[in-house]
């Protein structure tokens, strides 16, 4: 590339152009952003790609909405006619750009249900449902954690083989079947101290009304917090017997400072991407625990609206949670490569989502890849 | 710039400037631990009684162990995998790991009984009485904290009076101590971002900056090069001298023990089969385990015949009654394998625990034939003729242009650091390689570097060997499974035959037949490498591919693979040998290449480049691997100065 100067003693392009402040920009740039602005356009391609399944999946359902609307008594004419003031006579490519142009605005369509903005309906159902999603994290997370570690500094004992076996036990039993059991004993059998359905006040925030939250969250927190206690203790184990942790031993680090300052750090990062499967799996709708609380959240909204063959419902809530997905995805990797040194400082990431591999393999297995036996 | 002059009896630094920067400063001193001016023995600083490890089960990891260390001296602890030398060497500091138990014994150091000593009391001496330096700097540095931060917080923990800039002050100190960059911004690095030999430089200043009695270092050199490895053996001694530090040196290799310390403790199943100081022990070994030891080490110095130790090492808890050697000794009876025998006090400080003490020299070291000479070039056409290849990791050329020849029925060993490409350039043969591009002959046709586009009948031909037996089995397959799934892969032959060659090529790696029905892990080391030998040798392969497939052996396991791959080429298959141990390459092969940066610098018959090394990196190499061969011995040393460029 060559450049003109535009009149005669104008400073040389190269030391001063915007060349030169391209270079010293790069100079401050941090390693990891190259790595991370193509992580942001490839997430951004995961939404689009999504979309075109959304969008294609509920086009392809077998039921007719228009039929679903009228009824089967009514006459097929009248059918045709909603059909074509819905626009589903048209073809697909156009129905998705048109459909892409109204999402983009920020207009989801109406409900074919109930006829309410889908962007309405879903903002009160998603608030519902992240704030659930918070009150969950807010006791799952920090039991986790303090209970992991706990047990992974006590490992073998009476302690950690009884919460380890009971951990077990939680995690082998289905969701909703701790739910009916929470149910059992706070509300109807044993207690009855707790509503057994969470009907909300749609006119007050759910935070507002914590009696509601109590057995959802508790169901939640108790199938998140087995799998999350086990990643702690996991990654702690795997950073107590690591050979930092011996050396520092051996230099006379009094055992407090050893925890805290060398093995808590490090056991944490695998942990990230465990909160992160938390937070999508929630996020994602806890479908099963909101069904058996009637919890006004968005699993129990898009289970009602498939129910219905609500497509701008089911497009609009489809859309919002791969979106979420996305972020929580995005957000997890970017803190695990900012709080690890040798990724934040590579010139090339080349682990597209670190620690990912070793939660997918405890999910599984219950085992940290890591650790080997 | 600056030079450094070395010569064979001393080491002197020219320095112009502060330029501490990369590897390439790091201290070297020509390695002559003999001709060294030693203090007289004072009166012991570390003082070793009767110590006794279990583990858990009640097993014995260490049994009956004594010796004692006088300050400013240096003293060996030599064994294989197993001996238990580890599990002393973190006992000096009160030490065991998770699950085994210090049950008797006394180690006092500086007059306190360690084992007395309540934890508290124990950490306090822990770093700043005995200091610790670990095996593999990599794993030691916590990868989340900044050098400094690891530096600071020795100081934190053991001298909470300085203050900030004190022990800043202190650190750069014992940074250009240890040869290490004194800068600020230095500390402000984190441990992936310094190279091997840097880290153990660290780890060398965080035991140094308390200035300790006593300092253990637990094979402080094992996970680095043989360059690198010289330089930082001599900033030990150096430092060890200067401050008058006693030191015990842990490892399992003799050569690098010869190097540096002034007496020698051979440990064989937890136990001390010999104690010595060095030249006696070197000279006339009294324990047939020394023996066998010093038999079966190759020397870069001269070919031998390597005399492998039959069978291995006994786990704890498996340790047969009597001498633990016994099953393994040339020279045992029915009364070694009862009576264990006791250390007996032999002249000029010489100990030994055997019962046969009379009987001669189990193990002789026996010079062999010189090495091959290669084949006349009339001979034809060689069987493997790399005319050129070069590879790619990313965007960074790892081979340049690198071409060799092989004969058929010939051995060529590829030598290198870390680095150099030597593994690039094996998986590209072996049709591995991912970025590799180049024309390659095989018996004067042209072989793809992807093992997907060459023919069956080639692939078969030409067979890989992985540095790891660890990993390089499948563990969820017998050993039969194994071998009869390559079989049936090639030849296309039914499951009786597949069983029938699977049998031979046992027979052949000289392991029971009984072992097909073993997992892999229920073999030894050895073993496991026996079988990944058998595997390729199954599918009648004309040339080996071998990328370093000794070195995660002990050194008696590693004699006998040698010996077995000798016994495959005198068979007529040809062999292309990875490693970075000259003393392989003269053990084995006929001709070496010696690779740097992707580059090929020498070539030649292997007695001509290590006896008369003609480019400069080569005569490095050769002068940085330990040996153990007299100096007197070697190689005329005149060309044993090295100049070094800052």
């Amino acid at each position: 590339m060559s450049s003109v100067p535009l009149h005669a003693g104008a400073p040389s392009p190269a030391s001063t152009g915007p060349l030169a402040a391209l270079k010293a920009l790069r100079g401050r740039m941090p390693a990891w952003l190259p790595w991370f602005v193509g992580r942001l356009l490839s997430g951004i391609g995961v939404v689009l790609v999504i979309s075109f399944i959304v969008f294609g999946a509920t086009q392809a359902l077998p039921s007719d909405p228009a039929r679903i609307i009228l009824g089967p008594e009514a006459p097929e004419h009248t059918v045709d006619t909603l059909r074509r003031q819905l626009g589903l006579d048209r073809p697909l490519a156009l129905q998705y750009v048109d459909w892409a142009q109204q999402v983009l605005s920020g207009n989801l369509g109406r409900s074919i249900d109930s006829n309410v903005p889908v962007g309405e309906l879903m903002a009160g159902r998603f608030a519902n449902s992240l704030t659930l999603t918070l009150a969950v994290a807010a006791v799952a997370f920090p039991l986790a954690l303090v209970l992991g570690i706990f047990m992974a500094l006590r490992r073998d004992s009476l302690a950690d083989r009884a919460v380890l076996s009971s951990v077990v036990l939680f995690k082998a039993v289905p969701g909703f079947v701790i739910g009916i059991c929470l149910v059992m004993i706070f509300s109807t059998s044993v207690f009855s101290i707790l509503p057994a359905a969470s009907l909300l006040d749609p006119s007050l925030p759910a935070w507002r009304q914590p009696q509601y939250l109590v057995l959802p969250t508790a169901t939640l927190a108790l199938s998140v917090a087995t799998y999350l206690l086990r990643l702690v203790r996991a990654s702690m184990i795997e950073a107590m017997d690591s050979e930092y942790v011996t050396a520092a031993r051996l230099r006379g680090v009094p055992e407090r400072r050893i925890i805290w300052r060398h093995a808590v750090p490090n056991a944490l990062i695998p942990a990230i991407q465990g909160v992160a499967m938390t937070f999508r799996v929630l996020f994602g709708g806890a479908v099963l625990a909101e069904v058996i609380f009637s919890y006004p959240g968005i699993g129990n909204t898009l289970n009602a609206a498939i129910e219905m063959r609500d497509l701008p419902l089911i497009q609009g809530i489809v859309l919002v949670i791969t979106v979420g997905v996305v972020v929580i995805n995005l957000a997890a990797d970017l803190i695990t490569v900012l709080l690890t040194p040798r990724l934040r400082t590579a010139t090339r990431i080349r682990a597209r989502s670190p620690g990912l591999r070793n939660a997918a393999s405890l999910w599984r297995t219950g085992k940290s890849w890591r650790v080997s036996v | 710039m600056s030079v450094i002059a070395v010569d064979g009896h001393a080491f002197r630094r020219v320095e112009s400037g502060a330029v501490h920067d990369a590897a390439q400063n790091e201290v070297f001193g020509e390695v002559a631990a003999q001709s060294r001016p030693r203090p007289e023995p004072a009166a012991p600083l570390l003082k070793v009684q009767g110590l006794r490890v279990q583990l858990a089960g009640g097993a014995d990891v260490v049994s009956d162990v004594s010796f004692e260390v006088a300050a400013g001296r240096i003293i060996g602890l030599v064994g294989e995998s197993g001996s238990g030398k580890t599990t002393v060497a973190s006992a000096l500091l009160g030490h065991v790991r998770h699950g085994a138990r210090i049950v008797e014994g006394r180690i006092e150091v500086a007059g306190t009984d360690l084992l007395s000593l309540d934890e508290d009391a124990l950490r306090t001496v822990r770093g700043r009485v005995v200091a610790h330096v670990a095996q593999d700097p990599a794993t030691t540095l916590n990868p989340l904290l900044r050098i400094g931060t690891h530096m600071h917080e020795v100081l934190e923990v053991h001298a909470p009076a300085l203050d900030r800039a004190a022990r800043e002050a202190r650190i750069l100190d014992v940074f250009a101590d240890v040869g290490l960059p004194a800068e600020a911004a230095f500390l402000k690095r984190f441990p992936h971002q310094l190279s091997g030999g840097q880290q153990q430089r660290v780890l060398l200043a965080q035991a140094f900056v308390l200035k300790p009695r006593l300092i253990v270092l637990d094979e402080p050199t094992t996970a680095l090069d043989v360059s690198t490895q010289a330089r930082v053996l001599a900033t030990i001694r150096r430092l060890c001298s200067q401050h008058g530090v006693a030191a015990v040196y842990v490892s399992h290799d003799l050569a690098v023990v010869r190097e540096l310390v002034d007496d020698v403790i051979v440990l064989y199943a937890g136990r001390i089969a010999e104690a010595a100081p060095l030249a006696t022990l070197f000279d006339a070994p009294a324990h047939p385990y020394s023996q066998g030891l010093l038999a079966a080490i190759p020397d870069v110095a001269e070919r031998r015949a390597l005399q492998p130790i039959p069978g291995q090492a006994p786990a704890p808890g498996t340790r047969p009654a009597g001498c633990a050697f016994a099953p393994r000794c040339p020279l045992a009876d029915a009364r070694c394998g009862s009576e264990q025998p006791a250390l007996s006090h032999l002249h000029g400080g010489q100990q030994a625990a055997c019962l046969k003490l009379e009987a001669g020299p189990a193990f002789r070291i026996e010079a062999a034939a010189s090495a091959r000479r290669p084949a006349a070039e009339a001979d034809g056409p060689p069987l493997l003729e790399v005319a050129q290849i070069d590879a790619w990791y990313g965007s960074r050329q790892v081979l340049h242009n690198v071409a060799l020849r092989l004969g058929a029925g010939e051995c060529v060993a590829v030598v290198g650091e870390s680095g150099s490409g030597k593994t690039t350039l094996a998986r590209a043969l072996a049709g591995l390689g991912e970025h590799a591009a180049g024309s390659v002959l095989y018996r004067g046709q042209s072989l793809s570097l992807h093992a997907r586009e060459r023919t069956a009948d080639v692939r078969h031909q030409i067979q890989y060997i992985f540095q790891n037996p660890y990993r390089a089995l499948n563990p969820r397959h017998r050993v039969g499974e194994t071998l009869t799934a390559a079989v049936r892969h090639f030849f296309g032959v039914d499951r009786a035959e597949a069983r029938r060659r699977a049998e031979a090529v046992m027979a052949r790696v000289s392991l029971q037949p009984g072992l097909l029905d073993a997992y892999p892990r229920e073999l030894s080391g050895g073993e496991r490498q026996r079988v990944a030998i058998a595997r390729a040798l199954v599918c009648e392969p004309q040339l080996l591919i071998c990328d370093e497939i000794t070195s995660a052996l002990d050194v008696s396991v590693q004699a006998t693979i040698l010996a077995l791959l000798r016994e495959l080429q005198a068979g007529g298959l040809s062999i292309l040998f990875v490693t970075h141990d000259l003393g392989v390459v003269r053990a084995l092969a006929d001709r070496v290449v010696v690779l740097r940066e992707g580059r090929v610098v020498e070539h030649g018959a292997v007695d001509d480049v290590l006896d008369h090394p003609f480019n400069r990196y080569t005569k490095q190499l050769v002068e940085h691997s330990p040996s153990l061969i007299d100096a007197a011995h070697r190689p005329p040393r005149e060309d044993r100065v090295i100049r070094y460029s800052i």
